[in-house]
């Protein structure tokens, strides 16, 4: 017999599905702005690995040339992004939702489980609430994260007036560093975010549209949970 | 005041139980249910989903500007510019200041970036400084008269809009120091002022708040050595609460006004307040 279950709050699946066009253009005006002095790479022992930017990759999504108009689009959708991620906060925390979601003490130790699960090299996944240890990390960092892209960006934007900003990122310099690399971790989120969702199937996309799910009542769990004393430490 | 008799009535009244006009609805079956919610959130989520991606369509194929002190950005985005500035210069104070750094860390190879302004023929001995009172009056002040002037050096990161920043060794007169010896006291109460390279091909603007803090320098020497020519011979403007491109190479004229001078870069679709 199945049944809905409630599973996202209409606040969080308004400010998932805002957040992601507004992100999405924050990534791609940062493209435009950082093309005009592209030097950051990955290099090790002397050899370049990585190179931000090939230009192939600059002309397929035509960005050259187009500094001016990079900020003029990053310094007003940073509102949008700023705004959106402080209200998501607030209302994490004054729901109680944020229980759910900050990893606790196992986490890390389970997320570890979860991974070798989720690779197929173990058979039986840590017993879960809304969300598994995995996700607890992964979604606490990405909030972290966004706190971070705010104030390294601030202490870009503003040097001089929040000084102690860019003093507490290491220098501009290195701020500006950090604020591109955290670029590069929302990519690589998205990527395994993307992936994740599509194996979870429709059931748990569904969920972040219109807010519940479908479960047996008698529940037969899709993944074989342990017993919990096995996981407690 | 009512009579007993009203009272009891209406007791009467209440007591009737209240007459069904509906027919009860059916349960909804668990289906119903999940087609209902289903239908709901979807329509939901693609109107907002069309309404948004037609209001990134609106600001992006949004007109430019007509250029006149700006130009060149879409004019939606200028207005966000323009506001989002506002925003910011209340956080602007002289008490915040650049960061400063030995002199054994400034570079030894300036970055040069453009010569945009200053790439003609030039007599550095004709050259005067003009400065456009608002009486009217204007004064030329040769580079012997600011060299006489107290002179403030600066080791700072400066900040190229492009991304790039380099620690740079600078000296001359602060503005505010140039601004007192030659009785300039009147023209600051204005909002902006006004810089232009002697061939009048690079131009900046610079609200008062930012030309009167007190790093802002009008410079003469670099690395300890007078200005070299694609620096911007013999002064130049170092400002450290803007990006580099109102450092202005070259002054040739200052003035003061209280609209907007124009900015060449301003021109192009940068943000006209550029500050850090």
């Amino acid at each position: 017999m199945k049944a809905i279950k409630e599973k996202h709050s209409l606040a969080m699946r308004w400010c998932h599905w805002v957040n992601f066009p507004i992100l999405t253009i924050m990534i791609w005006s940062g493209m435009l702005i950082y093309w005009a002095n592209d030097e950051y790479k990955i290099t090790l022992f002397g050899h370049t690995y990585v190179q931000f930017f090939p230009d192939w990759y600059y002309h397929l999504l035509h960005i050259p040339q187009r500094l001016a108009e990079g900020m003029a689009f990053h310094f007003l959708f940073m509102w949008f992004f700023t705004l959106n991620g402080i209200f998501y906060i607030l209302y994490t925390i004054i729901s109680g939702e944020w229980r759910e979601l900050v990893p606790t003490r196992h986490s890390f130790k389970e997320a570890f489980l979860v991974v070798l699960h989720d690779l197929h090299i173990r058979k039986m996944a840590p017993p879960q609430n809304k969300y598994n240890a995995a996700q607890r990390i992964a979604y606490t960092a990405i909030i972290v994260m966004g706190i971070g892209s705010v104030i390294t960006g601030l202490a870009i934007y503003k040097p001089s007036q929040f000084y102690y900003l860019t003093w507490l990122c290491g220098g501009y310099h290195f701020a500006r560093i950090i604020h591109f690399a955290l670029t590069l971790g929302y990519v690589f989120f998205f990527l395994v975010h993307v992936v994740q969702v599509i194996l979870a199937g429709w059931n748990n996309f569904r969920s972040v549209i219109s807010g519940f799910e479908i479960v047996d009542e008698k529940p037969e769990p899709s993944i074989q949970t342990m017993p919990k004393d096995e996981t407690a430490s | 005041m009512k009579s007993r008799n009203q009272v009891f009535k209406l007791c009467q009244k209440m007591k009737q139980p209240v007459k069904k006009t509906k027919k009860l609805k059916k349960e909804l079956t668990l289906n119903q249910k999940i087609n209902r919610r289903n239908f709901i959130s979807f329509t939901t989520f693609g109107v907002l989903g069309v309404t948004a991606y037609g209001g990134w369509r609106w600001l992006y194929t949004s007109p430019i500007e007509v250029t006149g002190i700006t130009g060149g950005a879409r004019k939606p985005l200028r207005r966000a510019l323009n506001k989002t500035e506002l925003f910011f210069r209340r956080f602007f104070s002289n008490n915040n200041q650049v960061r400063t750094y030995p002199k054994s860390m400034a570079a030894k190879n300036v970055r040069h970036n453009s010569d945009i302004g200053v790439d003609g023929k030039f007599d550095v001995a004709a050259w005067r400084l003009q400065v456009n009172k608002i009486t009217g009056e204007k004064l030329a002040i040769s580079i012997d008269e600011l060299k006489a002037l107290p002179k403030t050096e600066i080791i700072f990161d400066f900040k190229c809009v492009e991304g790039w920043d380099q620690i740079q060794h600078w000296a001359g007169v602060r503005f505010i120091d140039f601004v007192e010896h030659f009785q300039l006291h009147d023209e600051t109460r204005l909002g902006y002022v006004g810089m232009e390279t002697p061939d009048k091909g690079y131009y900046i603007g610079l609200d008062m708040p930012s030309a009167m803090h007190p790093q802002t320098i009008l410079a003469y020497e670099m690395n300890d050595k007078p200005l070299p020519l694609n620096h911007g011979q013999p002064l130049r403007l170092i400002i450290p609460v803007k990006y580099g491109i109102k450092n202005l190479k070259r002054i040739g004229s200052i003035s003061f006004s209280n609209q907007r001078p124009r900015d060449y870069w301003a021109e192009q679709g940068y943000d006209y307040y550029s500050g850090l």
